[in-house]
């Protein structure tokens, strides 16, 4: 679901995001139209209002991890967490994290990835967010879910930047609600 | 500097919460795992605090975080003291213009990356890593932003190796670390 239908129509602050999230064509392949947030951190008051609307929407849910997908998903998560007084957990790409971790494969357009999370960072029963910059087919979200169900962990909502057309009228991830602040600004046709 | 020989009372909550994992990613490393940091809320709030307080004020316009973890504490200073956060990336993960640094590390290279037009000539920026081990990154991260007229003002991190000597190779800029690894 996106913020604008959900309490935030005409929030002058959700123009000022889209507005400040370059689209470059062709990467990383021809025809990808992607959605560089780096130009929204190069914008403190729109990167800070990001934030706000996310802390606003999360402050009084219970919530005590907040779970970011590398990288992109470690910009916005921590100052999360930090303001909402949740734990941070960052979840990996494979063999980056030292300890004893739990894994979770998923599909990608030709072949597949694996998503990692420390064992013990989550405890059966927390109430969680988990965080991206964007999602596209959910595919990396759904493992992440997966990830802090199999702890017992219930995930309360998946939030992101942006959300590409493959997710739009997507209200749930397998049946896990979805907040997308923006769409992208172009949706045009490459071909 | 080192916060801990301020002996802020901070300091020690924030150690005690620092993981050590031996030998990863190789046999002889210990490992400082800040991932238990972050599972404390009041301790990773702390490690903000601590920096926030001593670059609020300064006239610090960009925090440069480098991948990965550079980007867990950099964008939390950044905005609370005002700044833009430039994320530092690994080879072809940043979609613009590109400027690279290549860096030596113990067998082979490594190449930062950083977008063009990110940072302004003349612009005080803050460079952000969890920890300093040889100081090979900080380096490589330094020569980006000064490659563009950026005046590096500081390095940030939390944890320093001190045995590697990486507060040495920072091209005479200081170094601001929360904590030693003897």
């Amino acid at each position: 679901m996106f913020a604008a239908e959900n309490g935030l129509r005409g929030d002058p602050r959700l123009q000022a995001i889209s507005e400040a999230i370059r689209v470059v064509p062709h990467f990383p392949k021809p025809g990808i139209m992607f959605q560089d947030i780096t130009t929204l951190l190069l914008d403190p008051k729109a990167f800070k209002d990001t934030v706000d609307i996310f802390v606003d929407r999360y402050r009084d849910m219970g919530i005590s991890v907040v779970a970011g997908v590398e990288a992109r998903g470690f910009m916005f998560g921590p100052s999360i967490a930090l303001a909402i007084g949740a734990k941070f957990v960052p979840l990996r790409k494979p063999r980056k994290l030292p300890g004893e971790v739990i894994s979770e494969a998923y599909v990608l357009e030709y072949g597949t990835d694996c998503l990692e999370m420390h064992v013990g960072a989550v405890q059966p029963g927390e109430r969680s967010l988990i965080i991206d910059d964007l999602v596209a087919t959910g595919g990396t979200l759904s493992a992440a879910i997966r990830l802090l169900e199999r702890v017992g962990a219930e995930v309360v909502e998946c939030a992101c930047v942006v959300g590409l057309p493959e997710a739009k009228g997507q209200r749930r991830l397998n049946g896990t609600p979805l907040y997308i602040l923006v769409e992208p600004r172009e949706i045009e046709n490459c071909y | 500097m080192s916060a801990c020989r301020d002996e802020d009372p901070r300091i020690h909550g924030i150690k005690t919460k620092i993981r050590v994992v031996p030998n990863f990613p190789k046999p002889g490393i210990m490992f400082q795992d800040i991932t238990t940091l972050l599972l404390d809320p009041k301790a990773f709030k702390d490690t903000i605090d601590l920096f926030v307080e001593r670059y609020k004020g300064k006239n610090i316009s960009v925090v440069a975080g480098v991948e990965a973890r550079g980007f867990i504490f950099g964008p939390p200073i950044a905005l609370a003291i005002g700044a833009k956060f430039v994320p530092l990336r690994k080879p072809r993960k940043l979609p613009g213009q590109v400027i690279s640094e290549e860096y030596i590390l113990e067998y082979g290279r490594d190449c930062l990356e950083m977008h063009v037009g990110a940072v302004e000539p003349g612009e005080r920026a803050l460079v952000v890593d969890d920890l300093i081990a040889t100081g090979g990154t900080l380096c490589a991260a330094m020569n980006l932003l000064e490659c563009v007229g950026a005046e590096v003002v500081e390095c940030a991190c939390l944890i320093e190796l001190p045995e590697l000597k990486g507060r040495g190779r920072l091209k005479g800029k200081p170094l601001y670390v929360l904590v030693e690894y003897q």
